[in-house]
C-alpha cells in the first residue's frame, strides 16, 4: 500500500489551509489575551492579606496546572448545558484556554514578582510610596523583563494546543485538516501541510523569543545566564 | 444520579482506563527518558554533523504539536505499510515528542556539572565515555529531576490525547459514558479527578522522593 504525495492536490488545499490558519491564529491570540489577564488575577489571588483565600487559589491553580487541557476542553462543553447555559465551541474553547493557560501564567508572574529584589519593596516601603505607586512605577517595571521568556514560551504553547480545540468542533486548522481527509480520504497531505505550517510559525517564533531573552539578559546586566 | 451512586456505578470502569492510562505514562517516560538522554548528549557533541541531527530533532518536535505527530504517526504511516498499533503509536508520538523536550533538560543539566569535575575525570585520565558514565551523569540527577518532574507531569497530561487514537484510556471511557448517560459533569469531573490524583499524590510525591535520594547520593543531603 504506497501513496504518493500529489502536488496539485496540494495547492488545490493549500488556500482552504490557509483561511483555517487565521482562525487558530485567532483562537491562540484571544486565548492568550484572557490567558494574561486570568494569570494577573490567579497571581494576585495568592498574594492577598487573607491566607485562606491564598490557600484555596493555590489549590485550585494546582488541579487546573496538573490535568490534561483535552479533558478540560470537554468538561467546559459538555458541562455549562446541564446548568442551562449554552456555551458554543468557540466560547468554551476560549474559556478553557483562558484558565488553563492563566494558571501558567501566573506562576510566570509570580515568579517575576519574586525575582525583583526584596531591597526594592523595603525602599519603597521606607520612602513611604503607596502600594499602587510601588508596583507601577518601581516593582513592575522591573519584573516585567524577568517575565518576558515565560509569557513568550506560553504563547508558543498555546499555539501548538489549539489542535485540540478541533475535538470540540472549533473550525481551525487542524478540523479543516480533519474535514478535507475524511471526504476525500487523503490525511496524507493535509496532516502533512499541518505541520509544515506549524513548524513554520512556531520556530521563527521561538527563535524571536530566544532574541528577545537575550536582549533582555544584556539590558539587565546578566550575560551569559 | 448523585456523584456518589455515579462513583460506584461506574467506578470499575474508570479504574481498568485509569491502569491503561498509567501503562501509556510509563511506557512513553520510560521512551523519553531513553531519547532525552541520547540527544541531549549528542547534542553536546563536537561533531557537527551529530551535533546537528540532535538539533533539527528537537527543534522539529518542539515546533509542532503533539496532536498533530501522533495522528501522523497513527493515520498517515500506515499510508506508507507502516501500520501500528494504537498503544504502539501513541506511546511513540508522546516519547518522542517529550523526549525532545527532555534533552534539553539533559542538556542544561550535563552542562551544570561543576568544570572541576570534568577536569578532575580528564587528570585521572578517564576515558570520554567513562567520564560520562561514572563521573558526569551521576551528578546530573538532582540537578534535572525538578524539571523533568514539571515535564513528567505534562507527559501524564500528554496521554490524554491517545484517546483520539482510540485507545481506551481514562478520556476515552468519560467521553463514552457521557454519551450513554448525558452525566457529563459527573463523568468528565470524575476523569479530571483521577488525573489530578495520580498527578499530586502518585506522581509527584515519587519524583521528590527520587530528588531526595539523588541529593543524598551525591552528598547534598538535606538541603
Amino acid at each position: 500500500m504506497y501513496v504518493e504525495w500529489r502536488w496539485e492536490w496540494t495547492f488545490e488545499i493549500l488556500p482552504q489551509m490557509l483561511w483555517a490558519t487565521l482562525n487558530t491564529f485567532l483562537a491562540a491570540g484571544v486565548g492568550y489575551a484572557i490567558a494574561a489577564v486570568v494569570g494577573i488575577i490567579l497571581m494576585l489571588g495568592q498574594r492577598t492579606p487573607y491566607k485562606i483565600v491564598n490557600i484555596v487559589i493555590r489549590e485550585i491553580v494546582e488541579f487546573i496546572r496538573s490535568t490534561p487541557l483535552l479533558v478540560q476542553l470537554f468538561f467546559v462543553y459538555f458541562v455549562a448545558p446541564q446548568f442551562g447555559i449554552i456555551l458554543s465551541a468557540w466560547v468554551s474553547a476560549m474559556i478553557t484556554i483562558g484558565l488553563h493557560y492563566g494558571t501558567y501564567l501566573s506562576e510566570v508572574y509570580r515568579g517575576a514578582l519574586e525575582g525583583v529584589q526584596r531591597t526594592q519593596w523595603e525602599a519603597c516601603k521606607a520612602l513611604n510610596f503607596s502600594s499602587g505607586y510601588t508596583y507601577r512605577k518601581i516593582i513592575l517595571p522591573q519584573a516585567f523583563p524577568i517575565a518576558i521568556p515565560g509569557m513568550g514560551n506560553y504563547l508558543v504553547g498555546i499555539f501548538k494546543d489549539t489542535p485540540l480545540l478541533a475535538t470540540i468542533g472549533v473550525a481551525e486548522l487542524f478540523f479543516t485538516a480533519n474535514a478535507i481527509g475524511a471526504y476525500t480520504y487523503r490525511y496524507l497531505e493535509p496532516y502533512t501541510m499541518v505541520g509544515v505550517i506549524f513548524l513554520v510559525i512556531s520556530l521563527p517564533t521561538a527563535f524571536g523569543i530566544r532574541r528577545l531573552e537575550a536582549a533582555v539578559n544584556k539590558a539587565q546586566g546578566k550575560f551569559n545566564v | 444520579m448523585n456523584f456518589f451512586s455515579f462513583v460506584f456505578e461506574y467506578g470499575p470502569k474508570f479504574t481498568s482506563a485509569a491502569i491503561i492510562t498509567a501503562q501509556v505514562f510509563i511506557y512513553s517516560s520510560l521512551l523519553a527518558v531513553l531519547i532525552s538522554l541520547i540527544f541531549g548528549i549528542m547534542r553536546l557533541s563536537k561533531n557537527i554533523i551529530i551535533q546537528s541531527i540532535a538539533t533539527i530533532y528537537i527543534e522539529f518536535y518542539r515546533g509542532t504539536s503533539l496532536i498533530i505527530q501522533m495522528f501522523w504517526i497513527y493515520y498517515v504511516l500506515p499510508l506508507f505499510g507502516v501500520p501500528l498499533p494504537a498503544l504502539l503509536a501513541g506511546v511513540l508520538a508522546l516519547g518522542m515528542n517529550f523526549g525532545a523536550y527532555g534533552a534539553e533538560v539533559f542538556r542544561a543539566g550535563i552542562l551544570a556539572v561543576p568544570k572541576g569535575q570534568w577536569e578532575g575525570a580528564l587528570a585521572l585520565n578517564f576515558s570520554k565515555s567513562k567520564r560520562m558514565q561514572r563521573i558526569i551523569i551521576p551528578q546530573i540527577y538532582p540537578i534535572i529531576l525538578p524539571p523533568a518532574a514539571n515535564l513528567a507531569v505534562e507527559l501524564l497530561k500528554g496521554t490524554a490525547l491517545v484517546s483520539l487514537i482510540t485507545l481506551v484510556d481514562l478520556m476515552f471511557v468519560a467521553k463514552q459514558i457521557n454519551m450513554m448517560t448525558w452525566l457529563s459533569a459527573q463523568s468528565f469531573g470524575l476523569a479530571l479527578i483521577i488525573y489530578f490524583v495520580m498527578a499530586r499524590f502518585v506522581l509527584v510525591p515519587f519524583l521528590r522522593w527520587l530528588e531526595l535520594l539523588a541529593a543524598k547520593k551525591v552528598g547534598r543531603g538535606k538541603i
